[in-house]
């Protein structure tokens, strides 16, 4: 294994990755556990449970530019098998996160698919298969991957040429807009909250929020 | 009696997966659950919401609540394992109020009933139970070999999922032998197939999907029996793709637990979808029958040799024989009354 250097670790990201995940990364001793048995192991330049001890190392660039946290099928093994019941998939989900709004390029093609199945759910309400692909085509130049399989695809009926659309998209596109105009920041949300508790102490709170007046004010702007 | 129960079909069910949402809905009206589906539904956003915000991804599927809710529906099921984890994860997030407000300032549309979901197969398995299915079935699925894939997310993770157990789980098997079917003992039904990079990805399928369809070859199956869109898609649309890399020289037909129910249920062949398969069913329906033949014809040929036997047994009670003889015929017999 490499040596992990720890220069300039960022307790910054430390804390920002346990607050994010839910999870205590000083409960990771390095057993492997998760790395054992993660079948994307063989694409990970770093495999899982050298990731964790990266994060412990505060080592952010190493790990938000890894092609590990891009190749992570979610598929919660990790999770399932971690001694310390750690959420391992749920840390590398969150290191995901922060790459994005860190602006990392991550892995292009997988990067792009994602978001063309979400401008297809944030268009149509729900993804079709042929919508995907187009949006996946047109920005990766490379040519679906998968023709070979269009054929049978047709025959048996299954590509859905058009979107299904749903009555209300206009309500799941809002949901877009406004996660990216930031409403659902936490520091923001936790303000909005904290304004309201202070008006109405001991009420339901959880189910009544004061959210909804404020934004929609700066969705009609 | 008839229980009525909220239904989410989930995208994949319009297009790819179009034969689990028809055999399922068969499946359940057949055996007294009312689908009620949830009206005007959204996408969950599947895995690539969750990997970009988990408030987003919960928010998708809080509408999907909430839109539950305007028909009054509160109990949730849907087929898919993919959907059911980001509606669980929505679920159980927003037991925190913090992230359950950040979720409504993305939907501006609070929940106010207590909700819960669960998988298909959970609800077969532990509401419905194997002996109300195996007293369902028309036609025994006797003679089929298969392995059940569960694949990595209908039981995993534990807290999350709460189905069966999340490394071994046997649920899908003891259902599959309620229809009849040889369920064979295989050590990868939680693995994963890595569908969902089969597209941006593409060493991921092959390498991971070739795994199960070769060990499921070498056990002798006829049959993987999934329960997930991602995984059939994967090994059966993608058979031909995989074995191009591995070499392999199988022919496994991929179908959902669901289509063999209604197989054996006796349901009409529109409801059981098989022609929908990449890989077709005819082979190992074949194999059934040829077993099921053979196994009659040893059966027949044990019958008549039993037949001779006891017939002989009788010729020697009835004419006066010296003792010796007549304890062999007992013990003769001895055998073929215990297997009658
Ligand atoms: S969730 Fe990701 S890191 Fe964990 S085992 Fe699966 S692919 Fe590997
Ligand atoms: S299984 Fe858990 S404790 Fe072991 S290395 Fe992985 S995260 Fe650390």
């Amino acid at each position: 294994m490499d040596t992990i250097y720890l220069n300039s670790p960022d307790s910054l990201f430390i804390r920002e990755v346990e607050e994010e995940s839910g999870q205590v990364l000083s409960r990771c001793y390095q057993c492997g556990n998760c790395t054992a048995g993660c079948p994307m192991a063989f694409s990970f330049d770093s495999p899982v449970s050298r990731i964790m001890r990266l994060i412990q190392a505060g080592q952010k660039e190493a790990v938000l530019s890894s092609r590990a946290v891009w190749l992570c099928a979610s598929c919660e093994t990790c999770t399932q098998r971690c001694p310390n019941t750690i959420d391992v998939a749920r840390i590398m989900d969150v290191c995901r996160h922060m790459a994005r709004r860190e602006k990392k390029s991550g892995i292009y093609a997988v990067k792009v698919f994602f978001d063309s199945f979400l401008l297809a759910v944030e268009r149509h309400g729900r993804p079709h298969e042929l919508g995907i692909m187009a949006l996946f085509m047109a920005r990766t130049g490379r040519f679906w991957t998968d023709l070979d399989l269009a054929p049978t695809m047709l025959t048996k009926g299954k590509m859905a040429l058009l979107p299904h659309n749903v009555e209300g998209r206009g309500e799941v596109a809002e949901i877009f807009r406004r996660f990216r105009d930031g409403a659902s920041d936490a520091a923001l949300v936790k303000a909005l909250r904290g304004g309201r508790a202070a008006t109405a102490p001991g009420g339901p709170g959880m189910r009544e929020r004061g959210v909804s007046e404020e934004k929609s004010g700066e969705g009609l702007a | 009696m008839s229980v009525s129960i909220g239904y989410f079909p989930g995208c994949s069910g319009l297009g790819t997966s179009m034969e689990y949402e028809r055999s399922t809905r068969a499946v359940c009206t057949s055996l007294g659950l009312s689908l009620r589906e949830i009206p005007d539904w959204n996408c969950c956003g599947s895995t690539p919401a969750h990997t970009v915000d988990h408030v987003l991804s919960a928010a998708l599927s809080s509408r999907i609540f909430a839109q539950a809710e305007s028909a009054g529906i509160t109990d949730v099921i849907t087929p898919c394992p993919s959907c059911l984890k980001n509606l669980r994860n929505c679920l159980d997030g927003m037991e925190d109020p913090l992230f359950a407000a950040r979720v409504e300032a993305l939907t501006e549309r609070p929940l106010h009933m207590r909700h819960s979901v669960r998988s298909v197969l959970q609800v077969l398995v532990e509401d419905i139970g194997p002996e109300a299915i195996a007293a369902r079935v028309r036609r025994p699925l006797a003679g089929l070999k298969a392995v059940p894939y569960y694949g990595c997310l209908m039981t995993r993770p534990g807290e999350v999922m709460r189905f069966d157990n999340p490394e071994n789980p046997m649920g899908l098997d003891r259902l599959l032998e309620a229809l009849g079917v040889e369920v064979l003992p295989f050590p990868l039904k939680t693995d994963c197939c890595g569908a969902s990079f089969a597209v941006p990805a593409r060493e991921a399928a092959p390498r991971l999907g070739g795994r199960i369809l070769d060990l499921a070859a070498s056990l002798g199956a006829d049959l993987v029996v999934v329960a997930c869109p991602l995984c059939q898609m994967n090994l059966d649309l993608r058979q031909s793709q995989i074995k191009a890399k591995s070499g392999g020289s199988y022919r496994l037909a991929v179908p959902y637990y669901t289509q063999l129910m209604a197989y054996a249920f006796g349901l009409p062949d529109a409801d059981a979808g098989f022609h929908k398969l990449a890989v077709g069913m005819q082979p190992a329906l074949e194999r059934m029958r040829d077993r099921a033949v053979q196994k009659a014809a040893q059966e027949r040929e044990e019958a008549a040799k039993r037949a001779v036997r006891n017939k002989a047994a009788a010729q020697k009670m009835a004419s006066p024989a010296p003792l010796p003889e007549a304890e062999a015929a007992e013990k003769d017999a001895g055998p073929a009354g215990g297997e009658a």
